[in-house]
C-alpha cells in the first residue's frame, strides 16, 4: 500500500534520521522524501513529506513512535490518487446536470474530479468544460474515462480525451 | 535504360500534378535509368493517346480532356485496350463502393499492370482482394499517396522500420480539419467561420462533410490497419467522431492547460475523434500539415510530418511509388 505522510521536524540536527527510524523498523520502502529546510512553518518547524510503500496496519505504530520522538505528524494516510487525466466536454454540459456528471466519477471511490472549468458563450449555445480527474491507478483512469464516455453518449456530449503517451 | 509505359487514369487536380511532375522529372528519371513514357491519359471525357509520350504542355492547360482527346475510350475499356506496364489511378474517391477506381484497378492488375494510386476508396472497400489480385498477377499495388499525402508513412514502416514490431500509429491525417482547428484555436473564431475561410482558400470542399465528419481520416485508418497491421477491417469498423462539435471555448480551455485539440486517427484502435494532444508533442502540428507517431518496439516512437494534400505533393508520393517498383529488385530483395 502506498502511503504519504506529512511531518514537521524541529530545526535541530538529526531530526530527519529520527523520523526515518520508525519507518525502517516497520519495513517501509521509501518512494520519496521532500524536505524543504528553507520553507519553515510559522512555528519554525521544517515540513517533510514522505511517500512510502508499507503495510497499512503498521501506520499507527509508526505514528506513535514518531510522536514519542517529538516529531509532529500532520497527516498520514493512503496516497490514493496517483494518476491524473485531463478531459474536455462540449455540449449542454450544465443543462445535462453537470453535478450528476461529476458525481458519476466521484461515486466510483477510485476516481474523482479535482479541477473543473466551464465556459458558457450563450444561452442556447454549447458550453465547454475542462475536467481534471485523478484516480488510484492507470487502470482506474481508463475506467473513469469509460464512464465519462457513457455519460457523453447518454447526454449527447462530445468527450475529448487525451492522446495516450504510448500505444498499448 | 528501362523503358516503362505508363497510363494515367483520372485528370483532376492530382492527375494534372502527375502529368506535370512526370514531365519535370524526366531527366532525373533517365539519369536513374528509368525511361518513363506517359502513353495515355484518360478521364471521363475520353483518352489522349501518344506512343512516344503525351505532350504535357499540350494538355496541362485543359481542365478536362474533352478538347484534346484522340480517342473516345474511357475507364476499363481504355485500361484493357492500351498497352502499358503501369497504371496511375487518380479518379475521385468513393469510400462506399470504391468506384470507378475499383473497377479500373481490377482491370489493370488482372491485365498484369502495376498500379500506383492516391485513390483511397478502392483500398478501403477491397484491399484484400486487390492485394491478392496483384500477387496472383505478379505485379505491385502501391498507394503511399492515399495516407498523409507526401508525408512518408507506408514506405517508412514497410522499408525503413522493417524488423520493428509496430504497436500503433496515431496521427493527424486530414489537413482540412487541422486547418480549421488551428484557426479556431488561434483566433477564437467559431467552427462555421473557420470552415468558410477554409472554403474560400480552397482548403475545404463546398460540401465539407467528407473531411469534417472524419470520413476521410477513417478511410486512411482502414488502409493503414489493413496494409500495415495485417487486419481485415472495413470503414464501418471505425468509431468516428468529426470536428463539427468542437467549440473555440473548448480549444481555449484545452490550450490553457497545455493541450491542443486535434482530429486523431488511431490504428489499431480504429478510432477517429477529436483528441487532446500536448502542445509540445511533435504530432501537434498546425495549419494544413499532417503528422503521424509510429510506436515501435525497437525504435521507440518515430514521428513524421508533412503536407497531406496538394496536386504536386500527391504526385510526388506517386512518383516515389513508381520509382520504388522498378528499384525493388536492386535494393530491397533478399537474394
Amino acid at each position: 500500500m502506498r502511503l504519504s505522510m506529512d511531518l514537521e521536524l524541529q530545526d535541530i540536527p538529526g531530526q530527519l534520521l529520527l523520523a526515518l527510524q520508525p519507518l525502517k523498523e516497520n519495513k517501509a520502502n521509501i518512494i520519496s522524501v521532500v524536505h524543504h529546510r528553507d520553507h519553515k512553518t510559522p512555528r519554525g518547524m521544517i515540513p517533510v513529506r514522505f511517500v512510502v510503500e508499507m503495510d497499512q496496519s503498521k501506520i499507527e505504530q509508526v505514528k506513535t513512535k514518531l510522536r514519542e520522538s517529538g516529531i509532529l505528524v500532520v497527516r498520514a494516510g493512503e496516497d490514493r490518487f496517483i494518476e491524473a487525466v485531463s478531459v474536455v466536454l462540449v455540449g449542454h454540459v450544465l443543462d445535462s446536470d453537470l453535478g450528476d456528471t461529476v458525481s458519476r466519477i466521484d461515486s466510483t471511490g477510485f476516481a474523482e474530479v479535482m479541477d473543473l472549468a466551464l465556459t458558457m458563450p450563450g444561452v442556447n449555445e454549447p458550453s465547454s468544460a475542462y475536467l481534471k480527474i485523478r484516480a488510484t491507478g492507470k487502470n482506474e483512469i481508463q475506467k473513469a474515462l469509460t464512464i465519462l464516455r457513457e455519460v457523453g453518449r447518454e447526454k449527447k456530449l462530445l468527450v475529448i480525451e487525451p492522446i495516450e503517451a504510448e500505444a498499448v | 535504360m528501362r523503358d516503362v509505359k505508363v497510363s494515367l487514369v483520372g485528370f483532376g487536380v492530382v492527375g494534372h500534378g502527375v502529368v506535370d511532375v512526370l514531365s519535370r522529372k524526366k531527366k532525373l528519371l533517365r539519369d536513374m535509368g528509368l525511361n518513363l513514357k506517359l502513353v495515355s491519359v484518360t478521364d471521363h471525357t475520353g483518352t489522349v493517346l501518344a506512343e512516344d509520350g503525351v505532350d504535357a504542355e499540350k494538355i496541362l492547360g485543359e481542365r478536362t480532356l474533352a478538347n484534346v482527346a484522340t480517342s473516345g475510350m474511357k475507364g476499363k475499356e481504355a485500361i484493357s485496350a492500351i498497352d502499358s506496364d503501369l497504371m496511375i489511378e487518380v479518379t475521385p474517391t468513393n469510400i462506399v463502393h470504391g468506384q470507378p477506381g475499383l473497377g479500373h484497378m481490377e482491370a489493370a492488375l488482372s491485365g498484369g499492370k502495376h498500379v500506383v494510386t492516391s485513390n483511397k476508396g478502392p483500398l478501403v472497400v477491397s484491399y484484400g482482394k486487390l492485394k491478392k489480385l496483384a500477387e496472383d498477377n505478379g505485379v505491385m499495388l502501391k498507394f503511399e499517396a492515399t495516407v498523409g499525402g507526401t508525408m512518408p508513412l507506408i514506405s517508412l514502416v514497410e522499408r525503413t522500420l522493417v524488423g520493428n514490431t509496430i504497436n500503433g500509429i496515431r496521427g493527424i491525417f486530414n489537413g482540412t480539419c487541422n486547418y480549421i482547428l488551428t484557426r479556431m484555436a488561434e483566433e477564437g473564431i467559431p467552427y462555421t467561420h473557420a470552415l468558410s475561410e477554409a472554403q474560400d482558400l480552397g482548403i475545404a470542399e463546398a460540401d465539407p462533410s467528407y473531411d469534417v465528419e472524419g470520413v476521410d481520416t477513417a478511410g486512411k485508418v482502414v488502409i493503414l490497419a489493413n496494409s500495415l497491421f495485417g487486419m481485415d477491417v472495413k470503414y464501418s469498423d471505425v468509431d468516428v467522431t468529426g470536428i463539427t462539435g468542437v467549440t473555440p471555448e473548448a480549444l481555449a480551455l484545452a490550450k490553457k492547460r497545455g493541450y491542443a485539440i486535434k482530429l486523431i486517427g488511431d490504428v489499431p484502435a480504429l478510432t477517429v475523434r477529436p483528441t487532446l494532444v500536448p502542445l509540445d508533442s511533435p504530432i501537434a502540428v498546425s495549419g494544413t500539415l499532417n503528422s503521424a507517431a509510429i510506436y515501435t518496439d525497437l525504435s521507440g516512437t518515430i514521428t513524421v510530418t508533412g503536407l497531406g494534400a496538394g496536386s504536386i505533393e500527391t504526385a510526388s508520393a506517386i512518383l516515389t511509388d513508381i520509382i520504388s517498383i522498378y528499384r525493388t529488385k536492386l535494393i530491397d530483395a533478399i537474394f
